[in-house]
């Protein structure tokens, strides 16, 4: 039974659809991919799956619960959360309490702080920063911020945009280390990025979307392999 | 027995200073609810006004109309907490029928929103006033100003009384303003509700996607800032001994003057700005002549708008609280 599953989602902005009826699924563990050049509605359909954006058709199912009628704020007690495009984290909170506020619906004090000790496993530059604003943490340190900061809800599935997005390569490397690393602990995965290579190599499945349709859809592995893919996303 | 030039200074920075209190705490409502949406509350100054009607009705309805020990006392306490109850309440509704409706339209849309919010609350206070109770001259005569009776005697606590001296007025607004004011700073700092209404502030999609209920938290801002205008109605209808339904325009510009000039959107910010206002209007009543004290204020405003939008402690980019 897949975890999360999304059936002909249609969305837009004002007069204009973007989204034409998309469909998705992912099953408990897998990391799954989302790729398609810049503009083709992977930003959109995350927000409309985190319940940010609305919807004009279709449905979203997680865990077994319908939550296209619910507001964004109750989705994450689901168990489901979203590290979004451009990061997002607070700027005049510092490092600690971005944390905190990803652990806002939780009341366990040790497993917060417990999970908070996790998450500087995962990113040991974080804990040197705990007092920081997290406005003045570099590109790289708030992505993984924002990574941390959705752990801190516990969730059962990560949607994550475009991680790699503007950050220095020897980070990129670092987050998606830490991806890998989810990924062994059980974590299931929701991948979108533009670096299609480096996110299908690691990806068990893998969606292309092309102006707010999936147009292919097939095992990481298939998609690296197939000529529609390289010429398009891999550049060659 | 005349008082020096330096004596009658320094009286002036006393009253400056508490009347600077009262003017900060209202400023503190307004820079709250910007901090969050970017809304200029038109209305908090008349919000302010009906706090102070309302601590009248209560005073007539309880009888007690004298500074005598303990009755009075329990009186003034219990005027705070209805007071500040009540605005906070009204405050939390008006957000909820009137701007939560309005949090994707463009802020134009809201600011007309309270100004019309305004109007509405001017004409309750008329009627309000007309009502035929005996604090309210019977109701004979709505439009005129009421007598708030004196239920903290205006005598030194410290100081000479005919001298510089520090009245058991002053000594209220300093007892009820300066703990609100800690009691705010460790709500917005160190709670859970604090940290999310700065959340909020900074950025409402992420902290909905941390499961933050966007509208209550802004909702809980809409009560506090209006709790604090509340309480702030009370004092001031205690130091000042007359309310009118037209004293919400003056407080309002007054504290909106100071959020601005500390930097809207910051705490700290409002109550310097407030404390600034207050000692400016007492050196212009004592040193020009009162009727220049608006002008005044009117034209720190525009200087600020003009030459220092961001004010003196606020951000200078385009992010706020
Ligand atoms: N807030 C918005 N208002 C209007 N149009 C938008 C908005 N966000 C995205 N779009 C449009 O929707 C389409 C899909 O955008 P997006 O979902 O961000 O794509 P991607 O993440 O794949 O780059 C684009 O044409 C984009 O211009
Ligand atoms: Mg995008």
């Amino acid at each position: 039974m897949s975890l999360l599953s999304v059936e002909n989602l249609r969305a837009g902005y004002g007069a204009i659809d973007v989204l034409h009826g998309i469909s998705i699924d992912v099953r408990k563990g897998e990391i799954v991919s989302l790729i398609g050049a810049n503009g083709a509605g992977k930003t959109s359909t995350l927000m409309c799956i985190s319940r940010v954006n609305r919807l004009r058709g279709g449905r979203i199912a997680f865990n077994g619960t319908d939550i296209t009628p619910l507001p964004a704020h109750q989705v994450v007690k689901l168990g489901l959360a979203h590290v979004p495009e451009g990061r997002r984290i607070f700027p005049r909170l510092t490092v600690r309490e971005n944390l905190e506020m990803g652990a806002f619906l939780r009341n366990d004090r040790d497993g917060i702080a417990k999970d908070m000790e996790d998450v500087f496993t995962l990113f040991p530059v974080l804990k040197e920063r705990l007092a920081q604003l997290g406005g003045t943490l570099s590109g790289g340190e708030q992505q993984m911020l924002a990574i941390g900061r959705a752990l801190m809800s516990r969730p059962t599935m990560l949607m994550m945009d475009e991680p790699s997005m503007g950050i220095a390569p020897l980070l990129v490397a670092r987050i998606f280390d830490a991806v890998r690393e989810l990924r062994s602990r059980g974590m299931t995965i929701l991948l979108v990025e533009q670096n299609a290579r480096a996110a299908l190599k690691f990806s068990d499945r893998g969606y292309v979307l092309e102006t707010g349709n999936v147009v292919l859809s097939d095992t990481g592995a298939a998609l690296l392999a197939s000529p529609r893919v390289r010429e398009a996303y891999l550049g060659e | 027995m005349e008082m020096t030039a330096a004596e009658v200074f320094f009286q002036q920075v006393v009253n400056g200073l508490s009347n600077g209190m009262i003017i900060a705490l209202i400023a503190l409502g307004y820079t709250m609810v910007y901090g969050i949406v970017e809304l200029i509350n038109w209305a908090h100054g008349d919000l302010f006004m009906l706090g102070a009607f309302f601590a009248l009705t209560l005073v007539g309805i309880f009888g007690v109309t004298e500074a005598s020990g303990m009755g009075a006392t329990g009186t003034i306490v219990v005027l705070l907490f209805s007071s500040a109850l009540f605005c906070g309440t009204f405050n939390y509704a008006v957000d909820w029928v009137a701007y939560r409706p309005l949090r994707k339209a463009p802020k134009l849309t809201l600011l007309v929103t309270a100004i019309g919010i305004s109007f509405i609350f001017v004409n309750i206070g008329l009627f309000w006033g007309g009502l035929p109770m005996e604090v309210f001259g019977g109701g004979n005569s709505a439009a005129a100003p009421k007598d708030f009776p004196p239920l903290v005697p205006a005598q030194a606590l410290f100081g000479n009384e005919e001298k510089v001296h520090v009245s058991v007025r002053d000594g209220l607004v300093f007892g009820v303003t300066v703990p609100l004011m800690i009691a705010l700073w460790w709500l917005v700092r160190h709670t859970k509700l604090g940290t999310a209404m700065r959340a909020v502030a900074q950025n409402p999609t992420a902290a909905s996607l941390m499961g933050i209920n966007v509208d209550r938290v802004i909702g809980a801002t809409f009560f506090i800032g209006g709790a604090l205008g509340g309480f702030a109605s009370v004092v001031y209808s205690l130091y000042n001994n007359t309310i009118s339904f037209q004293m919400g325009f003056r407080a309002g510009m007054d504290a909106f003057t100071a959020a601005v000039l500390g930097g809207i959107g910051s705490l700290p910010g409002a109550v310097l700005g407030g404390l600034l206002i207050g000692l400016t209007r007492s050196m212009s009543d004592q040193y020009l002549e009162t009727q220049w004290t608006n002008t005044i204020v009117f034209a720190i405003l525009i200087l600020i708008l003009v030459f220092r939008p961001s004010g003196l402690l606020g951000l200078r980019a385009k992010e706020k609280v």
